[in-house]
């Protein structure tokens, strides 16, 4: 019999993550590298326990195999506990009605039991999909002050973007009268940021008869809440104010790793009072070489770099040799750029190998037709050849064969065409280039 | 395999050759190479030898161990069966601080006797090294030595003082003990890592005690030379005694070169320490930073050449860091310059200072020292 908890969270990890492309075909959402030494699912677990919170469902679905290995047995967050503690919910066979998770309130409903074994008052909501510091804390006073069946944390959007956001229009008080989702003409800038905290007991009964309902998307967003609306139930919109960023698209997973270089942005991960903790691999510190150039960068433990680096985010392990240059770019573990590769405005995933000569992305400045310009992606493991070109926007998820040899009365690089089969034919125009 | 061996590690060896680096902790939680604490180099070598039984051996001035080993999970040794234990003084009725290795094990007598393992590998912690003893224990046994200790071939400088070193027969077999002082020929230096069978260490150290005598080189290798079979096994990759804090700055420099770091890290032996969770280091926009060695948690906005610089160092813009140790938490304010320098934890170097030591006298701030 498990102790019971005033209150504890479940953490709603099973999201594709479809928008990611490449850095999530292995990989769910959550576990996608930030930062330089985090997962995405760093933060939402260092807040649970921050925040006083010592008991995490994560739930699972989508390519788990890496989340469960990274979560484990929770101890780099602390999270090993005796009553409690983090545990990995992937959804399993039951005598009758088995099924995946079909959606957000329909991964809880399945795990009513693990929640039930703790007792709790109030079960907080969160995904792994966002790059924030919170306390919850703080929230469930809130919470319990106005006496709410469910809380739900709001942050102020500029009013322009507020149609791309679930919008909670609210009285004075942040009492929500309506919540609207992606609304074409938004009434109010508060969006919904993805955490919620409910009344245990009234989240269980609109549970099941969300089941009950065969026409229900067995959604938070879509039916709990409208429901819960609909039923004159006190609903609390928290307004939160800091850093807050969804990291589901390749511009906003590049934009968020840059925030982290610039002094302006709030986010602050070197905080002894809120860490942010993480899994870390047992490597030296890194070397920078008599040759290395680093501007305005984060770099982490087990690099060896020896080329030029500037606005960038490099992880663990990374390899920067002599000659190579990373600007503006984002390198996870493990990956090697070879002498003379040049990677601008870029995301390269795990393990890839950057062969001599390589030229991956641009500078938007250097495009002409600004259309044509993106952050570059390159996927894990990939092999991208000597001398061979990636185009800004370009996603590329297997290997790129080297350029051919250079002609003789031509010093530079011969135009190399880029593999389009395996990526967006949109995205992959193959770029013909000559450059030095 | 089921391992059979105990690792017995010494922590406090030495610790007077030291000085100041000890002044608050034992020899095994000195602070180096950015991230580690002297101990990991010995404990993860254990580890990786598939060694998950071992006891460390403390007696003064432990507080730091004890805080940095916890129950000793960050090495996998927090087990049920063996794992990590750490033997203080006093441990037992009758034990007090003891003197010298024979001292020590015979208070940790029924420990070592309690554990069902066949051989004891014993070493200090003066030494940074990544070791596989497996190599070691097959080389005991292929021989079937007593005991078998571990040499490197160095060129002794003229300050060392009663190094022990061995002459060996072309099967390896030990057939003279010397102290040396002062010497500056090369030698086959022994660096105190220890195999042999319990049961017949055991024994030896029993008897030793029981004459009243306290030195393992003396009173055992030197003294029982023709009645055992004693073997010497020369280690070959980098490996750095550090006898004084001129070892102690030159094997942290070691680390810039290459191929000093690939024999001690190791992909698939790798040197485990006590996590931080620190940042990742963050370079300023006028930041240079040449050959040099960085940990995590560093904000760096000036200039570090030749150095070594420890978590959660900051060094400001304008500053110059030359051919420096910096042990972590220091602060080098703008505009400060060190060449030839060791700083230890959190000292802080304020605007505008400069300090220099020179390469065999390195200048040392002692922890939490202000400049």
């Amino acid at each position: 019999m498990a102790t019971k908890k005033e209150w504890l969270a479940m953490l709603l990890a099973g999201g594709q993550g479809s928008r990611l492309y490449t850095l999530t075909k292995k990989v769910a959402k959550p576990a996608v590298p930030y930062g330089g030494k985090y997962r995405i699912i760093d933060f939402p677990l260092s807040n649970c326990v921050n925040s006083g919170i010592d008991t995490v469902g994560v739930l699972t679905q989508y390519q788990p195999l890496l989340l469960n290995e990274y979560i484990s047995n929770g101890i780099p967050w602390d999270l090993d506990r005796v009553n409690g503690g983090v545990h990995v919910l992937p959804p399993y066979q039951r005598s009758k009605n088995s099924s995946w998770y079909s959606g957000t309130a329909n991964a809880i409903h399945q795990n009513v039991h693990f929640i039930e074994q703790y007792s709790p008052e109030y079960v907080v909501i969160l995904s792994g999909d966002h790059i924030y510091k919170m306390d919850y804390s703080k929230m469930l006073d809130f919470h319990k002050e106005n006496n709410a069946d469910c809380t739900i944390a709001v942050l102020q959007v500029p009013m322009e973007e507020a149609s791309r956001f679930g919008i909670m229009n609210t009285d004075k008080d942040f009492k929500v009268y309506e919540f609207q989702e992606k609304p074409k003409q938004p009434k109010s800038n508060l969006a919904s940021m993805g955490v919620y905290i409910f009344t245990w007991t009234v989240l269980k009964k609109y549970l099941a008869d969300d089941d009950a309902n065969p026409d229900s998307d067995n959604d938070f967003g879509k039916n709990i809440i409208p429901n819960m609306l609909g039923d004159g139930k006190s609903l609390y919109a928290y307004p939160f104010d800091g850093y807050w960023k969804d990291v589901g698209t390749i511009d906003s997973l590049w934009e968020a790793n840059m925030d982290l270089l610039d002094p302006n942005v709030e986010l602050e991960l070197d905080d002894s009072g809120w860490k942010i903790y993480s899994r870390s691999p047992a490597l030296p510190p890194h070397f920078m070489s008599e040759t290395a150039h680093v501007q305005n960068s984060l770099i982490t433990e087990g690099c060896e770099i020896a080329g030029e680096v500037d606005f960038s985010v490099i992880f663990a392990g990374v390899v920067i040799e002599e000659g190579a240059k990373v600007h503006d770019s984002i390198v996870m573990p493990h990956t090697v750029v070879r002498k003379g590769a040049v990677i601008e405005y870029s995301i390269v995933a795990e393990n890839a190998l950057i062969e001599e000569g390589a030229l991956i992305g641009k500078r938007p400045e250097d495009c002409e037709d600004k259309d044509q310009w993106g952050v570059a992606v390159i996927g894990e493991n990939v092999r991208v050849g000597k001398g061979a070109v990636v185009a800004p926007k370009a996603m590329v998820d297997g290997d790129v064969p080297d350029a051919p040899p250079p002609a003789p009365e031509e010093p530079s690089k011969e135009p190399s065409k880029e593999p389009s089969k395996e990526t967006p034919a949109e995205k992959a125009k193959g770029e013909i280039k000559n450059e030095k | 395999m089921k391992n059979e061996n105990l690792g017995i590690i010494f922590s406090n060896m030495h610790d007077s050759a030291l000085g100041q680096l000890t002044e608050s902790r034992t020899t095994s939680s000195i602070p180096f190479g950015g991230r580690y604490r002297f101990i990991d180099f010995v404990l993860s070598s254990m580890v990786n030898s598939n060694i998950y039984s071992i006891g460390v051996i403390a007696k003064t001035n432990y507080e730091s161990l004890l805080d940095h080993l916890g129950s000793g999970r960050e090495w996998d040794l927090a087990r049920k069966s063996g794992g990590l234990y750490i033997l203080p003084p006093y441990g037992v009725q009758g034990a007090g601080v003891y003197q010298g290795k024979i001292q020590a094990l015979y208070g940790m007598k029924e420990y070592i006797e309690r554990t069902q393992r066949k051989y004891v590998v014993m070493t200090d912690t003066d030494v940074i090294c990544n070791i596989d003893f497996n190599a070691i224990t097959e080389f005991h046994k292929e021989k079937e030595a007593d005991m078998t200790i571990v040499y490197i071939k160095k060129k002794l400088s003229k300050d060392v003082k009663n190094a022990t070193v061995f002459s060996l027969n072309g099967e390896q077999r030990i057939t003279d003990v010397r102290m040396l002082s002062g010497s500056e020929s090369e030698q086959n230096l022994s660096v105190n890592i220890v195999v042999a069978e319990k049961d017949l260490l055991m024994r030896l150290v029993s008897d030793v005690h029981s004459h009243g005598l306290y030195d393992f080189d003396r009173d055992i290798l030197q003294r029982r030379l023709d009645s055992l079979n004693i073997y010497g096994y020369e280690y070959k990759d980098y490996f750095a005694k550090i006898d004084n804090l001129k070892d102690y700055f030159r094997a942290n420099l070691d680390l810039l070169k290459p191929d000093v770091r690939r024999q001690l890290f190791l992909s698939n032996r790798n040197i485990y320490t006590k996590g931080a969770d620190q940042v990742p280091t963050r370079y300023g926009l006028d930041s240079r930073i040449t050959n040099s060695l960085i940990a995590d948690g560093c904000l760096i906005e000036g200039e570090v050449r030749n150095s070594l610089i420890s978590r959660g160092v900051y060094v400001g813009k304008g500053a110059l860091v030359e051919n420096s140790v910096i042990m972590s938490s220091c602060r080098i304010e703008p505009m400060a310059r060190l060449n030839y320098c060791i700083l230890d934890k959190n000292a802080l170097v304020t605007n505008k200072k400069i300090l220099s030591g020179s390469e065999n006298y390195p200048n040392y701030i002692a922890k939490n020292g202000v400049v």
